[in-house]
């Protein structure tokens, strides 16, 4: 009753093929986009816009990206920490080398770049499968923030080894460095979340997307019915690190502001958006949505409660931290495999027929 | 010959050691692999959680005394004894012993037949959990692990080596402690290989690696062999824990170990015990030489981090199942 797709004729190709056929889905996404953009801005302070909407809507971008490639296309990949480091730094230099052009069009830049790089170590993905690729993209990890910290140019000769972001604006209003406001990167972020959501939905709809899932699925197989592996699993590689890129250049110039090779891009990084993609469930958009606000979230939650609440010593609750995140992947996989994305489609299947179930 | 020529060989065989120490933590990746083709991510935090044990047990410390006393206000932290290495090592086999039992009963059990990537996956929620429940259980502090292995240099070796080079040429300096784990691991390997040919159950082992449902179907228990190879993989742990524990003390890194082992893995294949071995040697004599000969004097040091992987990925471009992998069948 409440959740219904009959009655939802379409008369024409242009109707049939729009990017939410089903109009109750798209109404209840063009409320939240509603309240996204007209109705947050105005409530937000600094601390949700720190400690969860800006994180939230940077690590969305990169759980698509990754999703992309695990989910789609079924390439496992570990190496998202170096990737978002090449989106970092190729914003930084190309910040710093041209001040006068707009950060946006650093940002996307800094995607096409982190693309290339992406697609340079996706290369062993046409030999090598499985696990093997898993621990290759290690590689990638691994050489791509020791180049970050060794060669000095990359972060301008700074006596720290740290880059900073300048200072920026769009609009006239600030986004990067100490005088931003908490709504400015709000909206800053969002904008480029709403435009990426965008463009993974219809990419993944599209001949590559069937394209990636047939490799996925199968590649010999595929490849017998006439898939190329070569541009499949390249452009797999390629968009995703253009995401994850983006998502890497906004963590750094939005959120953290100045940032540390090793430390913000490392490995736990790479686990981070991983966990995010499969707690949310592979291959699925909103998958990466939920998956990104459970797992901005729920530090947020548990460190009030043990250490507001309760009042433990802030190294015991880390520790603790720990052991929940990890039960809570392990009981994920054991529970629900297909992730969060999935109880939803579950409560959808419920709510169609609420009340009269029989 | 020149010094130059004799620090190089020092170099070499020094990789060589460091090799054997990688080669142990592979072990434990491959005994899983093979036996249940779980890629067992959590095999390095196993390590830095029996090593923590061993310490714990050792020395008497209370375990949770970090959480009894925060939630309690009480001040524990010691029973105030101090147990013989032999005995706490019997012990720490013992916690990994119920820890491949725990893990066989409220995961493994569960995740049959789902695709490796998902039991790949919980392997790494696994480390999560063993990396905070070990830090709960023992506290995070830098720990020194001492079983009574000799450590520094071998004296005995630099003496009568120091006559082959020149005069600015002191002999080989080799850790004695490296020196124990070679033979450590050659014990171990060689037991290893004896238990899965000569035993009843390492037969049975060697069966469910081959074809589980075959194994299963001639009545073998696949949740017996799985606690036994769990158990076998946490007590190789224990042991390359000990030795990375006693190098440079029980603490956080000792787990980034298993990132050391992969390249290792991948290198000698995922399947085969004497591959990790060969593996080993060879990832830690290049990455040694390489940042000897090339990294020091030219990229600016440390390539050590990331040259294992390298090397390995561009080895399996030629090779995608690694040197003594079994090779990859595809059908559709």
């Amino acid at each position: 009753m409440l959740y219904r797709e009959a009655g939802d004729y379409k008369t024409s190709y242009s109707k049939d093929n729009q990017t939410f056929p089903i109009k109750f889905d798209r109404v209840a996404y063009y409320l939240l986009l509603v309240v996204a953009f007209c109705v947050v801005p105005f409530f937000i302070n600094g601390y949700w816009a720190n400690a969860v909407l800006v994180p939230f809507l940077i690590y969305v971008i990169a759980a698509l990206g990754l999703n992309i490639l695990i989910g789609y296309c079924g390439q496992l990949s570990l190496g998202t920490g170096g990737f978002m480091a090449v989106g970092a730094y190729s914003a930084y230099k190309l910040m710093t080398s041209f001040p006068d052009v707009s950060i946006i069009i650093h940002i996307l830049i800094a995607g096409v770049i982190t693309a290339l790089v992406g697609m340079l170590f996706g290369l062993p993905s046409l030999r090598i499968k499985g696990f093997y690729l898993a621990v290759a993209t290690l590689a990638s990890q691994f050489f791509l923030i020791w180049l970050f910290n060794r060669v000095p140019w990359f972060y301008n000769y700074s006596a720290s080894g740290t880059i900073n972001a300048p200072e920026r604006t769009v609009f006239g209003v600030n986004v990067t460095g100490p005088n931003v406001e908490a709504w400015a990167q709000y909206m800053f972020c969002l904008v480029f979340v709403v435009t990426c959501a965008w463009l993974v939905r219809n990419l993944t709809r599209g001949t590559l997307g069937r394209s990636w899932m047939a490799i996925r699925d199968m590649d010999i197989a595929a490849e017998i019915i006439g898939v190329n592996p070569l541009k499949a699993k390249l452009s797999a590689f390629g968009l995703s690190s253009f995401f994850i890129g983006i998502a890497g250049a906004l963590l750094f110039t939005v959120y953290l502001g100045a940032v540390e090779g090793g430390e913000a891009f490392g490995i736990s990084k790479s686990f981070l958006v991983l966990f995010m993609v499969i707690i949310g469930g592979l291959g699925s958009i909103l998958g990466s949505f939920l998956g990104a606000a459970f797992m901005v979230l729920m530090p947020v939650l548990l460190k009030n409660i043990l250490v507001g609440n309760m009042a433990w010593p802030t190294d015991v609750a880390a520790h603790f931290e720990f052991v929940i995140v990890g039960a809570l992947i392990v009981a994920f996989l054991i529970f629900e495999p297909h992730g969060l994305a999935q109880l939803w489609r579950l409560a959808k299947e419920k709510l169609r027929l609420w009340p009269f179930p029989h | 010959m020149s010094a130059g020529f004799y620090y190089g060989i020092e170099v070499f065989l020094n990789g060589m050691m460091a090799g054997v120490m990688y080669s142990l933590v592979a072990l434990g990746f491959v005994l899983i692999y093979k036996s249940s083709g779980v890629f067992n991510y959590a095999q390095g935090v196993m390590a830095l959680f029996a090593a923590m044990s061993l310490v714990g047990i050792q020395t008497g410390q209370v375990p949770f005394s970090h959480l009894i006393n925060a939630m309690f206000g009480t001040n524990v932290h010691h029973f105030g004894w101090h147990l013989p290495a032999f005995l706490a090592i019997l012990l720490a086999a013992g916690v990994m012993f119920i820890f491949a039992v725990l893990v066989e009963r409220l995961v493994l059990k569960h995740l049959v037949n789902q695709d490796p990537i998902f039991l790949f996956m919980a392997t790494i929620g696994l480390a999560y959990f063993m990396e905070g429940f070990g830090d709960l259980m023992w506290g995070s502090e830098i720990k020194k692990l001492d079983v009574g292995i000799p450590q520094g240099g071998n004296v005995w070796i630099e003496e009568s080596t120091a006559f082959l080079g020149g005069a600015d040429f002191y002999g080989f300096y080799l850790d004695s402690l490296d020196i124990v784990a070679a033979v450590v691991a050659v014990i171990l390997v060689s037991s290893l290989v004896l238990f899965s040919q000569y035993t009843k159950t390492g037969r049975a082992l060697r069966a469910v690696a081959d074809d589980n449902q075959a194994a299963l179907s001639v009545g073998i228990s696949l949740r017996t062999i799985w606690v036994i190879v769990w158990s076998i993989a946490g007590f190789v742990a224990l042991v390359a824990g000990i030795m990375w524990g006693s190098k440079s003390g029980v603490q956080f890194s000792l787990s980034l170990i298993a990132l050391k082992a992969l390249p290792v893995l991948m290198l000698g294949g995922f399947t085969s015990i004497p591959g990790a071995i060969v593996g080993g040697m060879i990832i830690g004599v290049g990455e040694k030489m390489f940042e000897f000969l090339i990294g020091a004097p030219f990229l600016g040091g440390a390539t050590e981090n990331w040259f294992a992987y390298v090397l390995a990925l561009i080895f399996l471009v030629f090779r995608p199942q690694g040197l003594f992998g079994d090779k990859i069948i595809e059908r559709v």
